[in-house]
């Protein structure tokens, strides 16, 4: 591969694969049974674009990934994206990464919950990850092994299929370095994302492994999905233990490797209320309600339907709710989109709110002040001119009926 | 004599510049207005700040897989930072910069570079030797 014998493609992916692997210090390889691509539009931006299409440009032999590469949320959706004002020109760019995307072999999933929906990674596994979301939970939840793999070496690993072996596809980045003792139990989704802003914040690396103790009963996959999203966003971290509920963690000891078990840091109900505190804006008129980052799975749907039932969106407000094409289907086959939408709400698949031009959005709508139940997306909505805050799913929906926050 | 400090091997050709210093942390996504060139979170240290051209002195990256595609595309618009410096890099900024052929060096033997280059020091960066030079200063 290296000396272009397999063509240029894979010429360029190798040669970027051992560029991070040297800063890294790889000793090898190792061989990887998925990739995940994050690639939406407006990141990849016209270069980005123009750079995939010279890939899909040379002969199939040689542009073809090895192993199963799937995608990350798109920047826009075809059957929404004139309802959320995105312009033609959006739609336009997408279309051509998405066919240049195709012609590399790249599976269209556009999720960021594919451990849920598509083919959930097994202990053990080497996988190139897209989606700080995705990398989190495949390494905590499942026990599978990946580093955030950026959309360019995500596409490499696809490529090639291997990556460098460095950070967490090795045992000794995988040993606990924090302790949080969580003295308030959290209920609701928000309240996930809140102890995984919390910790992330403490943590504030991607090098830190968080151990998190002190949880009265085992977690949702949705829980755990909310936390680590908001772990990965507000601490760059990949990896956490909970002892009893995490594979590699059976035990406190286990997390840390048999080191010595670090003391705790507590975490109390006025740490939870602090963090709700910081984004606070109690009356304020409401603008958008978005349920999203990460994607909703089909029973978080089915919750929003279910709290929409019979009630009416403020006419001075929007309600977008983001999630996977697969569960866009299901929501379709069981009813639950047309609920949502009767009730003035508007669903979106294969994107992600802030992976979609949110700023362009924004100005188009003329929205500012954003009220969601994604830790993760408040975290990072503010860097795109919105003022967030964070309220459990039902207050989200009251607010949205009310057209103000309650 | 100028300052030399020693770093890891890094990423992408030597280059010069004026550093830009910050005790804060680095996410194309969430910290940019990459169309204006600014630093747009309010809650960053550099807010308001324009980094084109800058090397950017930061303790760590933040954030989304995003900043591996974004730091190509900001520099095909000539709107990139001249180079990165941080203490400790995560996996994303590393390839980003891999990918954009961007100057990024961490892990330096001093400590952390925030607390080493001041905003404003003229900085030589050779990534292929980890050895960062402030020019201004003995």
């Amino acid at each position: 591969m290296l000396a272009g014998e397999q063509g240029p493609v894979r010429q360029w992916a190798v040669r970027h694969q051992i560029a991070v692997g040297e800063f890294f210090d790889a000793p090898d390889f190792v061989p990887v049974g998925q990739a995940h691509v994050m690639a939406d539009t407006e990141s990849l931006g016209e270069a980005g674009v123009a750079w995939l299409e010279g890939l899909a440009a040379v002969p199939q032999a040689q542009r073809r990934v090895r192993i199963p590469t799937i995608t990350d949320p798109r920047g826009l959706d075809f059957d929404s994206y004139k309802r959320l004002k995105q312009t033609q020109a959006m739609a336009d760019i997408e279309a051509r990464a998405i066919a240049a995307f195709e012609a590399l072999g790249v599976l269209m999933t556009n999720t960021c919950i594919n451990y849920q929906t598509i083919l959930p990674p097994v202990r053990g596994e080497h996988l190139a990850l897209g989606d700080t979301g995705v990398v989190i939970y495949s390494n905590s939840v499942m026990g599978a092994r990946s580093n955030f793999e950026g959309g360019p070496s995500a596409l490499a690993a696809g490529l090639t299929g291997r990556t460098p072996r460095y950070g967490y596809h090795l045992d000794a980045h995988r040993a606990g370095t924090m302790h949080f003792a969580v003295g308030h139990q959290p209920t609701d989704f928000a309240d996930w994302g809140a102890l995984g802003g919390i910790v992330g914040r403490a943590a504030n690396s991607y090098w830190q492994v968080p151990v998190v103790t002190g949880l009265k009963a085992v977690p949702s996959s949705d829980q755990l999905k909310h936390f680590g999203a908001a772990l990965a966003s507000f601490g760059s971290v990949a990896m956490f233990h909970m002892p009893g509920v995490t594979p590699e963690a059976p035990t406190l000891q286990d997390a840390f490797h048999g080191h010595a078990v670090l003391a705790a840091m507590r975490i109390g109900k006025g740490d939870f209320e602090a963090f709700y505190a910081g984004y606070a804006a109690p009356g304020d008129k409401v603008d958008v309600v978005v349920f999203a980052a990460p994607q909703l799975s089909l029973i978080e749907m089915s919750q929003v339907a279910g709290l929409l039932d019979g009630r009416r969106v403020h006419q001075a407000t929007s309600l977008v709710v983001a999630t996977s094409p697969e569960i866009k289907f299901a929501a379709d086959r069981m009813g639950l989109t047309r609920r949502i939408e009767d009730g003035g709400g508007i669903v979106a698949a294969g994107v992600c709110f802030y992976q979609m031009y949110a700023r362009e959005m924004a100005e188009a709508n003329g929205w500012q002040r954003l009220l969601t139940n994604s830790a993760k997306l408040v975290n990072i909505i503010g860097g795109y001119g919105y003022k967030p805050t964070l309220a459990s799913m039902e207050r989200c929906i009251d607010s949205a009926v009310a057209g103000r926050i309650l | 004599m100028p300052i030399v400090l020693a770093c890891h091997k890094g990423i992408g050709p030597t280059v010069t510049g004026t550093a830009l210093v910050a005790q804060d942390n680095f996410s194309a996504r969430y910290d940019l207005d990459r169309i204006k060139g600014t630093f747009s979170r309010p809650a960053h240290k550099l807010c308001g700040q324009s980094y084109v051209g800058q090397v950017l002195v930061l303790v760590t990256a933040k954030g989304g897989v995003a900043s591996a595609w974004m730091l190509r595309e900001m520099a095909a618009r000539g709107m990139a930072p001249k180079a990165i410096l941080f203490d400790r890099a995560n996996t994303i900024l590393a390839q980003g910069a891999a990918f954009a052929e961007l100057t990024l060096v961490d892990r330096f033997a001093a400590g952390c570079p925030t607390t080493l280059i001041r905003t404003g020091d003229e900085l030589s960066i050779d990534p292929a030797k980890g050895l960062v030079t402030i020019l201004n200063r003995d």
